[in-house]
């Protein structure tokens, strides 16, 4: 007890909740980070998804991206991120986009390409033109899976952040990478608490917004999405 | 603001005679990096395949159970680690917990997926042809779910191969010990090696993993 004790009193110490190395600016320093690379991922991932979910081309492509994005190593890609463009931010968040676009292009392919055909062909019976049966149609339906893979990017950038802190960056991993540098127990256990409450509220707050989004009429399918999105983890 | 050049012609991207000549290093690196692997693999397995079962049995462990691994999984390892040092210390005990328990939820998913996916008409053979619950279980369920099973240990083994560059962390070595070396020194040849290494490593255990499914599932083969 008399540890967690210390950890208590760290976190409640007032001189670590301001200045350059206190927690709001660390935390703002993530969070910078995390929202820059996965907002960039989004626009450029789920376009792709979307558009090869619609017609249905390169499906192997598309789903072979999450196992290729898989085998990257997280800390290698920073690491040669940071050799290619050397100390700020620009490496981090060009390392952090590229891993968190492979989950959004492979749930949002699915989440099209699941779409019920027969739903289309009434679509077009109806006189939907292409654009406004995906815009209307399939992107309503598709939203689940899309909304997934949205989280499940968003946690694992949120969790490689942390690494930032070893290629002399910012952000919550800061205290981890110096606690254990300086063998401050207390310093590394408090860090640790931070990101991974961090990390729980980004899932838990994006499973909100998933609901929220989901239209009320698919939300009794059967399967959940958040079960059914690629399993991802790179760090 | 240090700008490195993109390809200076000091440092190229692999020196192949400092490469040449750190063969066993590199080789020791891949070693430990594989060793860490699949002990976190196995131990994901071992605790998986039990539990998955009862979930699959019991519906009503189902949300307990992927919800405590799911908030596990959650956790990135770097945090993870930082919190068991203060028990476990820097070991490959505190290392494994992290990668096992993050293995235990991708494949418990898939063990109650697959074993849930078995047909009806299968179970009702099964019982009409005499087998009690543990033969039907051994014999007709778990070959049937061994698809779904082998899907899971594919996802954790190249999850793990990524995560295990991490482990420098807490000195446990691995092919990020040569990423970490590229780094302190700004010299690309370990960065660019190991990174490959791990790479490599992942997709070979990946296409490694298909063709086992393949001999153990021979009625999934397409005619």
């Amino acid at each position: 007890m008399d540890f967690l004790h210390r950890v208590f009193i760290w976190l409640a110490d007032p001189a670590h909740w301001h200045g350059s190395d206190g927690i709001p600016t660390r935390l703002g320093e993530h969070l910078h980070l995390s929202l820059e690379a996965v907002a960039i991922g989004a626009l450029i991932a789920l376009p792709i998804g979307i558009t090869l979910g619609h017609y249905g081309r390169f499906g192997n492509l598309a789903i072979s991206v999450s196992n290729l994005g898989r085998a990257l190593p997280s800390y290698g890609i920073l690491v040669t991120a940071f050799q290619i463009l050397g100390l700020g931010d620009a490496p981090i968040i060009l390392a952090l986009t590229a891993l968190a676009i492979p989950p959004m292009v492979t749930n949002s392919y699915v989440g099209l390409r699941e779409v019920n055909p027969d739903l289309k062909d009434a679509a077009r019976g109806m006189g939907y033109r292409e654009l406004a049966q995906v815009l209307r149609i399939e992107l309503p339906l598709a939203v689940p899976l899309i909304m997934a893979g949205i989280r499940t990017s968003a946690v694992q950038v949120v969790a490689t952040a942390t690494l930032a802190a070893a290629i002399a960056g910012g952000g919550l991993g800061r205290y981890i990478i110096d606690g254990f540098a300086q063998q401050d127990y207390v310093k590394l256990f408090a860090g640790a608490v931070l990101v991974g409450v961090l990390a729980l509220v980004t899932e838990g707050s994006l499973s909100l917004v998933e609901r929220l989004l989901v239209p009320r009429g698919i939300r009794l399918q059967k399967a959940r999405p958040a079960s059914r999105a690629t399993a991802f983890k790179t760090a | 603001m240090t700008r490195r050049v993109f390809l200076d012609g000091v440092d190229p991207w692999v020196n192949w005679s400092w490469l040449s000549s750190h063969v066993p290093t590199v080789l020791a690196d891949l070693e430990q990096h594989v060793v860490l692997t699949v002990i976190a693999v196995i131990g994901g397995l071992v605790i998986a395949l039990p539990l998955g079962v009862a979930a699959y049995r019991w519906t009503g462990l189902r949300l307990p159970t992927l919800g405590t691994f799911g908030v596990f999984y959650t956790i990135p390892s770097l945090a993870l680690f930082a919190l068991l040092v203060p028990y476990t210390g820097i070991s490959g005990v505190t290392a494994e917990i992290a990668l096992i328990g993050y293995n235990v939820l991708i494949l418990l998913r898939n063990v109650i997926v697959g074993l849930d996916e078995v047909p009806n008409d299968v179970l009702d053979a099964a019982d009409g042809m005499g087998y009690r619950p543990l033969a039907r279980l051994l014999r007709v369920e778990l070959p049937l779910a061994l698809p779904a099973i082998i899907a899971g240990v594919r996802v954790a083994t190249v999850s793990t191969i990524g995560i295990v560059t991490i482990a420098w962390v807490i000195g446990l070595g691995g092919l990020g010990e040569l990423i970490l070396q590229g780094y302190i020194e700004s010299f690309h040849t370990p960065l660019v090696v190991g990174s490959a290494l791990c790479v490599a490593l992942a997709l070979t255990a990946d296409l490694g993993l298909a063709v086992v499914k393949r001999l153990a599932v021979p009625w999934a083969r397409p005619a």
